[in-house]
């Protein structure tokens, strides 16, 4: 694969993860992940794995990611002040992790790793047969235990996230509060304006009929 | 010419980038984003080495590391989702009842 | 050069999706007239040049100048780029999943053999499903980024019905994956090329009917129209999840709406109804009944293709205006407790009479 696709597409991918990570509002770090995903699946395509760059859209891109919009658009999350909470704990985070980087990315490229040219991939390498094949000889107890695994997140999932009868009953009580102090609220408003009218018409008590508006609970005025 | 320790590079990179979200963000679900963010890299890294070796094996540990961070995803959210019910927010900082 | 084709190919491609959503407008307008027994739109007229008027100048030209001319707000708190970016996610997966549709057997020009499709990928039908699963973001950030209570709960239970159906799109897509045993969209339309029982064409809709009924109904229900628009709700909730739009994004989430009918109409020809495949015909020297040149063949083939998927968007605008609206927990149920066992039931069906037929071998 040619110097001319690579360069630009991993500088985009780093600018992915790097907006993840400095991002403030956690709507826009989910969507720097999802361009970052889209990246990494185009390199998975140049790395002859067709199957596992079609995975990571369907699963990752698609399903996880939307996940995380999900809570975090029901959390009604704000944006928070980022890495600017905490200068200096930030200042030391990104210094040791860009020696990290740097460390290893120097290592790795000066390293004497095999391409691609060494070996010559078939053309069923990276298909769905092959991969599929292996993944039910080679590796059966694995594809079984992360069916396992999977149902028992899909159970565990749903117990820890679902509402126990007293939390439900307690958001109820809260949310029916809240209405009922509104209409209060709505209430008052509308006996100040009535007050304020009968006051600018001639000054005398006010009259009897719609001009009398008591909350219906309590009475109190 | 672009070989596979471009590819383990550029893996190193988002590795790290990921690694210094998780220590440097408060907000539990982007230290969570930030996780995955290194399971990609990983996975990267991975895919890059079946390429070089040849051999599937490293785009089947790829599918199984897709599927355990999927799971893993799912009940670390509903977790975090329990735990803003209980303590109304969803910073680090604040959520350190542990803490002797 | 393979580019140069390429790109002449995914224009073409493109071009055809947005004329096919555009003249879908028109005929729903005209339609919906017809089955509700009005005449509709029929006023705005080019100078007196129409004679008799179709409607054409008021959907196709009146409505979209108009569309594009309005004022483009953004609301007052919203996050300016999500929310300018939300109608563009929404539109971008529906159009794109065409690439992969093939539209016609190969042709040869000029010594070089050319496939009909835009991108020939060999995990075509994942790529489909995985667009599928990215028309998500536009519903779940359009909601989001309005600032407004009411779009973010028609956004969350449109994202939610989405990807509810996504499940039973899914499955019935790996029955027709068992069958043809590829992934391949244009080696599963060659195989739907044959004689089934001596007469029927080999289509997939012969061999699945369960998952056809399915994946038309699941497709129905992703891309929100009615029965399943609740989410949206015209006449209920003024417009869910797209409230705070007006003008071109607004315009881009009604053509995204198009563009879905169209790639569910592409998706269900392709896999059930053998795609570009005309029924008794075939090239020289395959053995069909009837044998025909190689360009007479394309062109046969091509609007045999179109005609499909007009008949199958059709078919969606008719079940919009007949059926009414199911209410949500309507929607959901059916999608959890009725769609999505039958098409596990039925993919298991299949593997174990493919197994089966394979051991009797």
């Amino acid at each position: 694969m040619s110097a001319f696709l690579f360069y630009p597409l991993a500088a985009c991918a780093l600018a992915g993860a790097l907006g993840v990570v400095l991002a403030r509002n956690p709507v826009r770090s989910a969507l720097s992940l999802v361009v970052t995903l889209f990246f990494l699946a185009v390199f998975y395509v140049f790395l002859q794995a067709h199957l596992v760059a079609a995975l990571q859209i369907i699963v990752y891109a698609g399903a996880v990611m939307v996940l995380f919009l999900f809570v975090i658009t029901l959390l009604n999350l704000e944006s928070d002040s980022g890495v600017r909470e905490r200068p200096a704990l930030a200042a030391a985070g990104f210094l040791a992790g860009a020696v990290v980087a740097i460390l290893l990315a120097k290592g790795l490229l000066d390293s004497t790793v095999p391409d691609a040219r060494g070996v010559t991939l078939g053309e069923t390498f990276g298909t769905t047969k092959v991969l599929a094949r292996q993944l039910f000889s080679e590796y059966l107890v694995a594809f079984e235990l992360t069916s396992i695994l999977l149902l028992v997140a899909v159970v565990g999932a749903v117990v820890l996230a679902k509402r126990t009868v007293e939390e439900g009953e307690r958001d109820e009580a809260r949310t029916m509060a809240a209405a009922e102090a509104e209409t209060e609220a709505a209430h008052r408003v509308i006996a100040a304006h009535e007050a304020a009218h009968d006051h600018l018409d001639h000054g005398h008590a006010p009259h009897s009929g719609p001009g009398h508006v008591h909350a219906p609970a309590g009475g109190h005025h | 010419m672009i070989g596979t320790s471009h590819y383990l590079a550029l893996s190193a990179l988002l590795f790290a980038i990921g690694a210094v979200g998780v220590v440097v963000r408060r907000n539990v679900i982007i230290i969570f984003m930030s996780v995955e963010l290194m399971l990609n890299a990983a996975n990267l890294a991975f895919v890059a080495g079946a390429n070089s070796l040849g051999t599937m094996g490293g785009q089947s540990i790829v599918f199984f590391v897709m599927t355990v961070a999927a799971a893993e995803a799912a009940v670390g959210l509903a977790v975090i989702l329990a735990l803003f019910r209980n303590r109304q927010t969803v910073s680090a900082d604040e959520i350190a009842l542990l803490r002797g | 050069m393979d580019w140069v084709i390429g790109g002449i190919k995914s224009l073409a491609v493109l071009f055809m999706v947005l004329n096919v959503s555009a003249f879908l407008l028109w005929i729903e307008r005209k339609g919906s007239a017809l089955i509700q027994n009005r005449i509709g739109a029929n006023r705005a007229n080019l100078l007196g040049v129409m004679p008799f008027n179709l409607g054409f100048v008021n959907t196709l030209m009146a409505d979209p100048l108009k569309l594009f001319t309005k004022e483009d707000f953004v609301p007052d708190k919203a996050d300016r780029l999500v929310h300018s970016l939300a109608p563009f996610l929404s539109l971008f997966p529906a159009v794109i999943t065409f690439a992969a549709i093939p539209f016609g057997d190969t042709i040869e020009i000029g010594g070089r053999v050319i496939e009909l499709q835009a991108v020939s990928l060999d995990v075509g039908v994942l790529y489909i499903s995985a667009m599928v699963s990215m028309g998500v973001y536009g519903v779940v950030l359009s909601g989001w980024a309005s600032n407004n209570r009411w779009a973010l709960l028609g956004s969350i239970r449109g994202s939610a019905q989405m990807i509810s159906y996504e499940l039973a799109m899914g499955i019935s897509i790996v029955s027709m994956i068992l069958l043809y045993g590829t992934l391949d969209l244009q080696e599963m339309v060659r195989a739907q090329g044959g004689l089934l029982f001596g007469f029927l064409p080999a289509w997939g809709v012969f061999y699945q009917p369960i998952a056809f009924i399915i994946l038309l109904v699941a497709g129905i229900a992703e891309s929100k129209r009615v029965p399943f628009d609740l989410p949206e709700a015209e006449s209920e909730l003024i417009a869910g999840y797209y409230t705070e739009y007006s003008g071109g994004k607004q315009a881009a989430f009604m053509l995204s709406d198009f563009a879905e009918i169209v790639m569910v109409s592409g998706l269900v020809t392709t896999l059930f109804f053998g795609g570009w495949q005309v029924p008794y015909l075939g090239k020289e020297g395959s053995g069909s009944p009837i044998e025909l040149g190689s360009l007479l063949l394309t062109v046969l083939q091509l609007g045999a293709f179109t005609i499909k998927v007009l008949f199958f968007c059709w078919l969606q605008i008719l079940v919009r205006w007949t059926v009414p609206r199911f209410r949500y927990d309507q929607l959901m149920s059916l999608g959890w407790k009725a769609m999505m066992p039958i098409a596990l039931v039925n993919m298991f069906l299949t593997a174990l009479v493919i197994l089966l037929v394979e051991q009797s071998r």
